[in-house]
Parts: structure tokens; sequence; C-alpha cells
């Protein structure tokens, strides 16, 4: 035992050690090891790229006001979007679950100590915030104007922009994301408690391992193509420069081969998340786990052959075109797997409408209105006249901000107890989760509508007969902006004010609830427990008793 | 991995204790040392499959402009040096048998024979990016370099004419063909380049393991890193055995 031990253990006769006020200088913050310390560091990192990009966001609404370009300048508005793009894709919705809930639950809930290379974990979290940080200062010194895709030549020959500096940082980035989907990978294969077999990991840690999957095969190959184009820019090899023989076109097989599963990774670890929180509040055992866990690591392989349905406008052949419609079209399928299993678990389930619910059941339905529009897109033919319209501005949305970023809101309310030891206001939250659900539809649905009349992205001056249903667009996203500003009042609120949270505050299954401390100790387990049943066992659970004692016997070897 | 308990037993700290925590070299977030030496070398293979995917996107843009532009990439190819490229393959291969033994040593734990097979493989490494050096500014003299310096098919065509007549012939019939041999130097320099820089890094982690070994003379040593070091300068080795016959060999066939 280490001086810092027994220390440690002499504390405990005042206050109760957890992993919050073990240490408590700024410092010991900066150089922390610990999972649950570096998820609360990537927590504050993501919201302030959120608010960035949110920042971007309003500015882009704010200009389709009025279908004349007149508050922001045609260079200026291509920027913000850009600055959106890339804030809100690399540096929040990238990081946001893996990052944050995967870093502070993965250990909790396979009953591990730390994940497999807590220094490596640091590290990630230094490459994701300083990539932030120089993607940052390419806006400072001017922006970048490309969109956040990066399209040769226009992020090559034609780029008067900081496009470098962004792609670098980007991929020091995207570097960072790939460490951490190493670390979790590792972690979950050889850092389970005894006992914790692969079917009683909860559905969660499915998600982590099949969304890791695409990070460590899937961020290389935008990592190079990336660094391609900044030597493009740099030394001026024409790989994607027709002039010099190259092919920008090339340059789109290699970004979406990563940029679609890219959507995995937003998605997949919401999937996770809601599938805890469905099965918590209906109290009910998921149906079916055994196709919710494998149709996760159906969407993580399969996504990565769906990539060229961005791009059956750029001449790629026909044949070539209708292969990956097809399977575009069979990625549906696991993904209807998920959302019919969460349908059938609700159903006779003791359903409790907490916060978190809301949160999971409003992905529900937002995710599979993005889904099926997403079927909209896979079709050749459709997809002709829809491409570039803001029928796929609506469609991406609503995957990525009605269910990726529900997924996050839904596991920011159901873990926060956890993570803080307090109890965020209830009635609060659930206006929150009202209105942004609201809002969001207000914002997206008539995009939809938009995009089939013909609107283009991208442009800051539009056709008058469109005016009505781009205010309506901007009216929806200042609801829905109110709608993420409350969190941050009342959960900042909370951490001063709110109730003190019990263990188990939900009554939920899984380690990290039913014998992990209130705020877990900087060790998370006293001694590592032996798992003796699956997750999700809630078929002994009654209303009035709390849940079963565990599911899970202690002793350890430790 | 059965015997993984029996290769660390030869570290005298670590097998016999009982408490978890006894053996210096392990994790706060293991609860054994065969845990711990899993992990890492999971870890590692991960790390590999990624390295493979990085390489995998630039070899993949290259054989589609191979195929796209064969008759100027074969004619580009003949550019380069195959007696160097030969040399540099043996070296590559030699520092990768230094390394092995180095490897073994490290488990026996016999320092001084680490320390020499390391300081090896590190000259090894050296003569490669010494003889890279020589290649890289032979392209630089011959006007071969994409996007600054690319004259050898257009001012100094007749230096071409001398060895290989036909490629100075075709590309005066043709002269598309230049670019697309620009093209073939892009990837050249991209994909060395790359591979040159994983040498550098192998030589920074490799002459950490050797200063380790030195100052830790009398401890026994975590023989983990070694491995780790080990797989991945095989794994520097063999994109070098795919890129040599990819660049230097084949022509158009
Ligand atoms: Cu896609």
């Amino acid at each position: 035992m280490s001086a810092a031990e027994n220390q440690m253990e002499t504390q405990a006769h005042h206050e109760k050690v957890n992993y919050i006020n073990v240490r408590t200088t700024l410092l010991s913050w900066l150089v922390t090891l610990d999972h649950k310390r570096i998820g609360i560091l990537y927590l504050l990192t993501v919201s302030f790229f959120f608010l960035i990009g949110g920042l971007a966001a309003s500015l882009v609404r704010m200009e389709l006001v009025s279908p004349k370009g007149d508050l922001l300048e045609s260079d200026t508005y291509n920027k913000m979007f850009t600055t959106h793009g890339v804030m809100m894709i690399f540096f929040f919705l990238i990081p946001s679950i893996p990052a944050v809930f995967g870093n502070f639950l993965l250990p909790l809930m396979i009953g591990a100590r730390d994940v497999a290379f807590p220094r490596l974990n640091l590290l990630s979290w230094y490459m994701v915030a300083g990539g932030g940080l120089l993607a940052l200062a390419a806006l400072i010194m001017g922006g970048v104007d490309t969109g956040w895709t990066f399209y040769t030549p226009y992020s090559s020959s034609f780029a008067k922009t900081q496009v470098a500096l962004t792609v670098v940082g980007i991929f020091i980035a995207g570097f960072g994301s790939i460490f951490t989907g190493i670390n979790f990978l590792v972690t979950i294969h050889k850092m389970r408690a005894p006992g914790m077999t692969w079917f009683r990991l909860p559905l969660f840690v499915w998600a982590m391992y099949a969304t890791s999957l695409i990070m460590v095969l899937g961020t290389p190959v935008v990592a190079i193509t990336l660094l391609l184009v900044a030597v493009e820019r740099l030394l001026g090899l024409g790989i994607f420069d027709p002039a010099r023989g190259g092919d920008p076109i090339l340059f789109q097989h290699l970004f979406w081969f990563y940029s679609h599963p890219a959507v995995y990774i937003m998605i997949l670890p919401s999937m996770g998340v809601v599938s805890e929180v469905i099965s918590a509040f209906s109290k009910r055992r998921i149906f079916a786990y055994h196709f919710v866990a494998f149709s996760s690591l159906a969407i993580a392989i399969i996504g990565f052959l769906v990539w060229g349905h961005h791009m059956f406008s750029t001449g790629q052949s026909m044949y070539l075109g209708v292969v990956f419609s097809f399977i575009t079209f069979l990625v549906a399928v696991p993904s209807a797997i998920k959302v019919f299993n969460w349908l059938t678990t609700l159903y006779k389930g003791r359903i409790e409408l907490t916060a978190p619910m809301m949160y999971g059941l409003g992905f529900i339905g937002l995710f599979t209105i993005g889904g099926v529009t997403g079927l909209h897109l896979a079709a050749m033919a459709t997809n002709v006249h829809l491409t570039d319209t803001y029928f796929v501005v609506a469609h991406f949305h609503y995957v990525m901000v009605g269910g990726a970023i529900m997924g996050y809101m839904a596991a920011l309310h159901f873990w926060w107890p956890k993570m803080t030891g307090r109890m965020y206001p209830e009635s609060w939250a659930k206006l929150s989760a009202m209105i942004i659900f609201i809002g969001f539809n207000v914002t997206f649905m008539p995009q939809f509508i938009l995009g089939y009349m013909g609107m283009p992205r991208r442009y800051h001056s539009y056709n008058e007969e469109w005016q009505v249903l781009n205010v309506l667009s901007t009216a929806g996203s200042s609801v829905m902006g109110l709608g993420y500003i409350l969190p941050l009042g009342y959960l900042l609120w909370s951490l001063k004010y709110g109730k003190i949270a019990p263990q188990n505050p939900w009554n939920a299954r899984g380690l990290e609830w039913e014998i992990v401390d209130a705020i877990p100790h900087p060790h998370n387990f006293e001694t590592i427990p032996i798992v003796t049943q699956e997750a999700y066992d809630y078929e002994h659970w009654h209303p009035n008793k709390p849940a079963q004692q565990p599911v899970i016997v202690g002793g350890g070897k430790s | 991995m059965s015997n993984t308990t029996q290769d660390l037993s030869l570290d005298p700290h670590g097998a016999h204790g009982h408490g978890a925590h006894d053996n210096p070299h392990l994790g706060e977030q293991f609860e054994d040392i065969a845990q711990q030496y899993d992990t890492y070398t999971v870890g590692m293979w991960a790390f590999i499959v990624q390295e493979v995917m990085f390489f995998g996107g630039v070899f993949a843009a290259y054989a589609i402009y191979r195929y796209k532009y064969l008759e100027a990439f074969s004619y580009a190819h003949l550019e380069l040096d195959v007696f160097w490229g030969t040399v540099n393959t043996f070296v590559l291969l030699f520092s990768s048998f230094t390394m092995a033994l180095g490897v073994r040593a490290a488990m026996l734990q016999a320092r001084k024979a680490q320390i020499g097979f390391f300081l090896a493989t590190i000259l090894f490494a050296c003569v490669f990016m010494g003889v890279k050096y020589v290649e890289y500014s032979a392209k630089f003299d011959h006007g071969l370099i994409p996007g600054h310096n690319f004259t050898l098919y257009t001012e100094h065509l007749n230096e071409v004419r001398e060895k290989h007549p036909h490629v100075a012939e075709a590309v005066e019939k043709n002269p598309a063909l230049v670019p697309q041999m620009e093209l073939f130097f892009g990837f050249y320099f991209a994909m060395t380049g790359l591979h040159g820089l994983h040498v550098l890094i192998g030589i920074i982690v490799i002459g950490a393991l050797v200063i380790r070994a030195w100052i830790n003379k009398n401890k026994p040593l975590d023989y983990m890193p070694v491995e780790m070091v080990g797989l991945y300068w095989h794994l520097v080795d063999i994109v070098w055995i795919f890129l040599f016959p990819l660049l230097y060999l084949v022509g158009g066939h």
C-alpha cells in the first residue's frame, strides 16, 4: 500500500473519499489518470466546442431568415456553416458519448479499476482538446470555407482559407480518437471482472465495442487522406489535383470510407445509452439482448461498405451505385431490429417518464424519422433529385441531433447523479426535454419540405417562395437553443443545490448502480466483484423494494 | 497465451508474491501480471491494425493510379535505384533480426546483450536513413521533385535518352505522360517519407530502451515495453517489404 492510499484511509473517517474530493487542485485534474476524471475533462471540453458550433449555427439560421443574403456575405456564410460542421462533428459528436460516458462508465460497468491504458487515455484528451484549439485558432485567423467535408479541389487547388491548420487540428484529434478506440477495445477484451462474460455485458458496452472498432479501422484512413490534402497544399503533390493527373473524386472515396462509418461513431453510442435507459425505466429486461448486441456489430461492419451512397451524382459507375444502394438498404435492417426491440421492451413495462426516459423516447422517434428518410437518399432515383438539398440537411440532423444528441442528453441526465453525486431538478429537465423535442422538429421538419422543393444547401440566399418555411425553421432553432441553455443552467445549479443522490436513484441494474458508491471511489471497487448474473435482471423487481440484493458476490482477488 | 506467466516468472519480483500489487511493474488497474501482459499485447496489435489502415489508404491510392497510369508508372519507376533499394531491404531485415535477438536478451534479463543488440538495431536504422538520404538527394539532382523541380522529362530529356531511350521516345510522343510520372514520384516521396518517419520514431523509442537499460543497470526491468517496441519495429520492416517491390521492382505488367 502506498502512502497516498494510507492517507486516503484516514480521511475516510471524516468524509467518504470519492474521485472528486480525493484531490482538488487544478493540476491534479490536468495530470489525472483516473478514467472518471478524464471523462469529466471531456465533458467540459466538448460542451465548449458545442457552444462554438451552436453559435455558428445560430448565425447561419439568422442569415436564412430573409431570402436575400443580407446579414452575412457569402464568404462569411461559407465560413460559418463550415465552423458549425467542423466543431459539431469532429469536436463534439465524435468524442461526445464515447469519450465522456465511455470513459466514465466502461470500467465501472465491466468491473475494472480503470481502462487498460490510463496514460494513453489522458494523452487522447490532450490530443482532442489540442486539435480543437488548433481548429479554433484557424477560425480566428480567418476561418475555413470548404464545408466540414474538405472536398478537393475546394480544399486544395482553390483554397484561400486556413485549410491546412484546420486539417492538422482534425488529424491530431483523429489520433486521439484512434487511441480512445484502442483503449476501449482492449479494456473490453481484457479488463472484465471475473464472471462478466460477453453476454452479461450491458448493451452500452457492446455499443462502445462496435464504436471503437470503427474508430480503429476507419479513422486512420481519413487521417492519411487529410494528410495527403495537407501535403498537396504545402508541398505541391498532385494526388487530388486534376491539373497534375490526380483525381478529386478519389478524395471523396477515401473521405467517405471513414465519414460514413463516422456517422455510426455518433449514433451507436446513443443506441447503447437508449438500451440502458429504456430497460431501466421500464424495469424490464431488454427484449432479445443478443439481437441488440449483434446489431451494433452488424451496423459497424456493414457501415464500412456503403460509402458510395454519398457519390451517386459524381459519375461513379451505375453498377457500383446499385451495389452501394443495396448495401445501404441493408444497414436499415439492424437499425430497425434495435428500434423494434426497444419498443417490445416497453410493452407491459412499468414505464417511468423521467427526463432521461423522455430523451430516450425522443431518440427513438427522431432517429426513426432520420433513418427512414435515409432510405429516400439511399435509393438512386430519388437521390438524384434530393442530392445537396435541404432534404439531406434535415435527414442527417434527424440522425445526428435528433438521434445522437438526444442520446447524449439522456446519458447526461441518467448518469448525472453518479458523476456528480447530485440529483438534477426533474421538472426543469422534463421541460427542457420537451422544448428541445418541439424546437427540433419545428427546425428540421420544414427543411425536408424545402429540400423536396429543391432548395440547395450551402447558399446564403434563396428563392422568395421558400421564406415562410425558412422563418419557421429559424424560429424552431431559437426554441431548440433555449432548450439547450436550460440544462446548462439547472445542471450547474444542481452541483451546489441539487438533492444529494443516493447510490442507485433509479433502482436500476448494473454494477455502476448496485455496487459502486454514490460518487465512485477513485479505485471504483473495494474488491473486484465476481459477476454471477446477466445484465438487466429486472424480473424480481418490486415497486416498494429496492432492486434485489446484488447480483454480485464480493470477494475478488486483491 | 498459456505460457505468459512462465515467461514472466523470469522477472524475480513478479511471480512469487501473492498480493497483486507486490510487483513494481504492475499497473494499478491490473489484477496480476499475466493480465497486464495480455492487455499490452492486444493493445499493441490493435495499434498495428490501425497502422495497417493508415498505410492502407495511401497504398490504395497508389494502386488506383498505377492501374490508371500503368505506362507512365512503369517508365517512372526505372529512375528508382534498385541497388540501393535492395541494400536497404537487407539492412532493415538485419535490423529486425538484431531486434529479435535484443528482445530475447531482455526476456533473459541479459543486460549487456540487450544493449548491444539494440544499439546494432539503431545502427542499421541509421544506415537505412543514410541510404534514403543518398537516394533523395539523387532525385533532387535529377529534377525529380514533384511540385517544385520536376524537369527530368522536359528540360533534361537527353539524360533519360542515354539510359532508357524508349522512355524518352514515349514522352516525346505523348507529353501527357509527364504529369502522370510526376504523380508517381509524389507517391514515392509520400510513401517512403511516411515510412522514414516511422523509422525515425523507431530509432527514438529503441534509443529510449537503451537508455533505460543503461540507467537501471542493477534493477530488474519490466520486459513489456521491449516486446511492444519489438512488435513496432517488425511492423516498420514489413511496411518496407511491401513498399520496395511496389515502387522499385514491378514494371508495366
Ligand atoms: Cu453515408
